[in-house]
């Protein structure tokens, strides 16, 4: 019977949750400064092999910050998460899967000259 | 009880939306297609990573981007998720010149962003860049092109939401409405941080 129950949805609960406005430009701020210290790294000539990861790192905390507090996955039911980080997952899986089947079979693939 | 309650007093009136999970059926679609969208982006950001260095006889990445033109660009798309998530903010409080000033606010960043796409992609073919010319070519208007088209999308439901606010019909449910336009324009925006790293500032060589 529990199976068959229906629930009102907890519209009222989650959006007491979201945070201030003040809150929110607090986060736009933080935005704001690591993509200018990502842009910043780009031009800094002797940082070599730090660069790239570097750029992960920041581009990876503006992606988290913006999905936790703008879109409030941080403070929203964790099935919202889930299906997020499924599609990201998926994502990731198909990259992988299609940079092992260029690179191993690179004359099938057409992207060596 | 609560079934059996529920059965004798009929269906729930349309502004109940009752769910089997307690959550709302049209958040969980919109993330469900969000999750879907990752998909399809990460399907472009992979084929451009594996064809940027094919630039044929064209320009190359180096070459071509403007690195601090299209990292203004990124700021003013960043902001547009603030002002977006202050415009959900001003209806949760039945604040709906708010919510209006906010959302225009948004549209605008957005179409100064379209604007910049459009300069920018413009700049390119007259440089020699164009959708055929090469597999770089053709990776970059695609992953790029398509979230300039996701952005104009964004942008049409901002106007919208306007109107119908101003048309006095976002009542009850009309959070909700805006937190799920939110949520496609919040997804536009983590994509395009994606894409600014990946595409523009992660060297060829």
């Amino acid at each position: 019977m529990a199976s068959t129950e229906v629930h009102p949805p907890r519209e009222s609960e989650e959006l007491t949750h979201h945070p201030s406005p003040r809150k929110y430009v607090w986060v736009a701020i933080i935005l704001a400064v690591v993509t200018a210290a990502e842009v910043a790294i780009y031009y800094i000539p002797g940082i070599g092999a730090f660069l790239i990861p570097g750029l992960v790192v920041f581009a990876v905390l503006k992606f988290v910050m913006v999905a936790l507090y703008f879109m409030h996955l941080k403070f929203d039911s964790k099935l919202f998460r889930r299906l997020f980080v499924t599609g990201i997952v998926l994502a990731f899986v198909i990259f992988t899967i299609v940079l092992l089947t260029f690179f191993l079979r690179p004359e099938a693939s057409g992207i060596t000259g | 009880m609560a079934t059996h309650d529920a059965a004798l007093t009929g269906p729930p009136a349309p502004e109940e939306h009752h769910t089997s999970t307690g959550l709302d059926n049209t958040k969980m679609a919109m993330w469900a297609f969000l999750g879907s969208e990752c998909l399809f982006f990460g399907s472009l950001i992979s084929t451009y990573l594996l064809y940027r260095s094919r630039a044929a006889s064209g320009p190359t990445p180096g070459e071509i981007y403007d690195i601090p033109f299209t990292s203004v660009s990124s700021f003013v798309l960043l902001m547009s998720s603030l002002t977006m998530v202050l415009a959900l903010a001003a209806i949760q409080r039945g604040d709906h010149r708010g919510l209006r000033t906010w959302l225009l606010a948004t549209a605008l960043l957005g179409m100064t962003f379209i604007g910049g796409q459009v300069y920018e992609f413009t700049t390119f073919y007259e440089e020699g860049l164009a959708l055929s010319k090469s597999p770089f070519g053709s990776a970059f208007f695609m992953a790029t092109g398509f979230h300039g088209a996701h952005v104009t999308v964004g942008i049409l439901m901002l106007l919208a939401l306007v109107g119908m606010s101003m048309a006095g019909r976002l009542t009850v449910d009309g959070a909700r409405k805006v937190e799920l336009i939110g949520l496609y324009w919040h997804f536009v925006d983590i994509v395009w941080i994606v894409i600014f790293t990946v595409v523009y500032l992660v060297p060829t060589e």
